[in-house]
């Protein structure tokens, strides 16, 4: 009685979880959306160990994809959205990337995405929907023939198909599954059950996480089971989804995180020129990802003014006044 | 009182909204014309945002779709699944607010690429959520900026279907409801004709001339049709700039 589940063997470090579930290769779920909850303690570690020839899947992402292409460990991409908002309307490393032919790209929809999330969340091979009639999305494929149907590429990139249900003429798309090797979450928080709770937007988060085989939650806290179970219904994920549980205050930054804080407008000024610029973007690398060796101490390189200045306020969820130009 | 080409568009957008609309936001001026609708012109039409966010109070503008101010004070925080089921539902009359690098003469939208989509000259963010709009919602209205190689004969890529080829093509192509209601763009309002369904000059802004219009459209278009836009008013500048965006992030 009382004792709910241990969860000593799924909490770990950073460098524990990339080590241990992050393999060259591998198909990468990352989650969040733009400048929101992107995994970025994990993903700064992928760099560290340079992890390459990663197939990543997304909807719509932003900072995390655009520093880990940037970095060289993305080989094979299918996206919906790649932007940072008004920070860079086009992530800078990923439209470089595409323009110079340097990965292997697929688009999508955000909602085509979503649902290939939830067909393998679901364990069926795809779902349909009207997303996509008549459009290049359909007409033009971007990866090569040759590698349809090998790893986990499908192997279609889609089937029109006619209602099966009705006589008259009536298309639908059908959208293969994903069922990625690991997905990527940061979340608010987790219970030292393991439940998982995402404050604010969830995206598609709920759905990339049960599609995957392995999945990585780093949080802002880890809190009682008491406080956890108080409100169930807020909660995301149960923990038997979850395979890695990391505690990385401020891991979302420079993304935000509703609740606890903004997105960090300097530090993605700053990124954009850095990233317009091959030489400028590896001193960024250098300096911001390898030759950091811990959490803390990126957090101390950020700066407490800086952290203070893009504090949530708890009650209205975001940093109130916060210079965002 | 002056205005800006800005400030004419998000009140050209707006004033199309009507009370019980329900109205898809993206970034920049369609937040600001989602914003000003509500506020000036249709006070019962609710803003949401593709990422799930469901008539956030809007203190401040939001800079993304995942700005933590899409989520504050909101109605409900869903996802992505939950907020294209609000896109598509036939219950509701859902307009969307998008933008693009191209547009042709039948509202039909580029925001992936510009050259050859293997290899493109200039890659953009690709649809997120546009081609899920174009292809679900009841109407919807895009904001361009008025340049000739931005009006154009052909895209380079159709990331999103607005009358697809014309006439009666886009329901064949299943796409049952929907289509593209109108283009505000820097100079004008374009909308489209309910049979051809091609692009034509509806109002031009005062001060802006129907040549001004053509010779910054890269086709050919109809201008029989075009009327003057009222300028804004003295009531819809002051909400717009003090309640709308007081910070000035878009203005």
């Amino acid at each position: 009685m009382g004792k709910t589940s241990d969860i000593s063997d799924k909490v770990m470090t950073v460098e524990e979880a990339v080590h241990r579930f992050i393999k060259d290769g591998i198909q990468l779920s990352i989650g969040g959306f733009t400048v929101t909850r992107n995994p970025m303690a994990i993903v700064y570690e992928i760099i560290r160990q340079k992890i390459k020839n990663l197939h990543v899947v997304c909807h719509s992402q932003g900072q995390a994809l655009d520093v880990l292409i940037g970095a060289g460990c993305v080989k094979r991409l299918e996206i919906a959205y790649g932007g940072n908002g008004r920070y860079a309307p086009t992530c800078i490393r990923f439209r470089r990337a595409a323009q110079n032919g340097e990965i292997e790209l697929e688009d999508y929809s955000n909602y085509q995405m979503s649902l290939r999330f939830l067909a393998g969340a679901l364990g069926i091979p795809f779902m349909a929907t009207k997303s996509g009639l008549g459009s290049d999305i359909l007409n033009i494929e971007g990866f090569p023939k040759e590698i349809r149907g090998t790893g986990k590429v499908a192997k279609e990139k889609f089937v029109v198909m006619q209602n099966p249900f009705n006589d008259g003429e009536d298309n639908v798309v059908l959208v293969p599954a994903l069922n990625p090797d690991v997905a990527l979450i940061h979340a608010q928080y987790v219970g030292e059950d393991g439940t998982v709770r995402i404050k604010g937007l969830t995206f598609a988060d709920v759905e990339q996480a049960k599609s995957a085989d392995v999945v990585i939650v780093t949080c802002e806290e880890i809190v009682p089971t008491s406080y956890i179970r108080a409100e169930p219904n807020l909660n995301s994920l149960p923990n038997f989804f979850v395979d890695a549980i990391i505690k990385v205050p401020y891991g979302a930054h420079p993304t935000a995180c509703y609740g606890f804080y903004d997105y960090d407008p300097k530090y993605l000024n700053m990124y954009r020129k850095m990233a317009s610029d091959d030489n400028l973007f590896r001193e960024y690398l250098e300096e911001w990802v390898f030759s950091i060796s811990s959490h803390n101490q990126y957090l101390n390189k950020v700066g407490a003014e800086r952290l203070f200045s893009i504090k949530a306020n708890p009650v209205v969820g975001y940093a109130v006044g916060l210079d965002r130009k | 009182m002056k205005y800006t080409a800005n400030e004419m568009m998000a009140l050209s957008a707006g004033r199309m909204i009507k009370d019980g609309d329900i109205v898809f936001a993206g970034t920049g001026l369609s937040i600001l014309a989602a914003t000003a609708a509500k506020r000036i012109y249709a006070p019962k039409s609710v803003v949401f945002f593709e990422t799930g966010g469901i008539d956030p109070t809007l203190d401040e503008m939001p800079m993304a779709v995942a700005d933590l101010r899409t989520m504050s004070g909101a109605a409900l925080n869903s996802g992505l699944i939950e907020s294209f089921s609000i896109v598509g539902h036939k219950k509701l009359h859902t307009i969307a607010f998008l933008g693009a690098a191209q547009i042709d003469r039948y509202g039909n939208l580029n925001t992936t690429c510009i050259g050859d989509y293997h290899r493109p000259e200039v890659r953009f963010s690709g649809s997120g959520g546009a081609n899920d709009v174009a292809s679900l919602a009841s109407s919807v209205i895009t904001f361009m900026k008025h340049e000739k190689k931005r009006f154009v004969e052909k895209l380079h890529y159709m990331t999103s279907v607005g009358w697809y080829k014309g006439y009666d093509s886009r329901s064949k192509l299943g796409l049952k409801r929907g289509g593209v209601y109108g283009v505000v763009t820097n100079l004008c309002v374009m909308k489209f004709d309910e049979i051809t369904k091609e692009i034509y000059l509806a109002e031009v802004y005062p001060g802006v001339s129907i040549e001004d219009v053509v010779k910054n459209t890269g086709f050919e278009i109809d201008t029989s049709r075009a009327v003057e836009s009222s300028p804004p008013t003295e009531k819809e500048l002051r909400i717009l700039r003090e309640e709308v965006d007081p910070q000035k992030l878009v203005l």
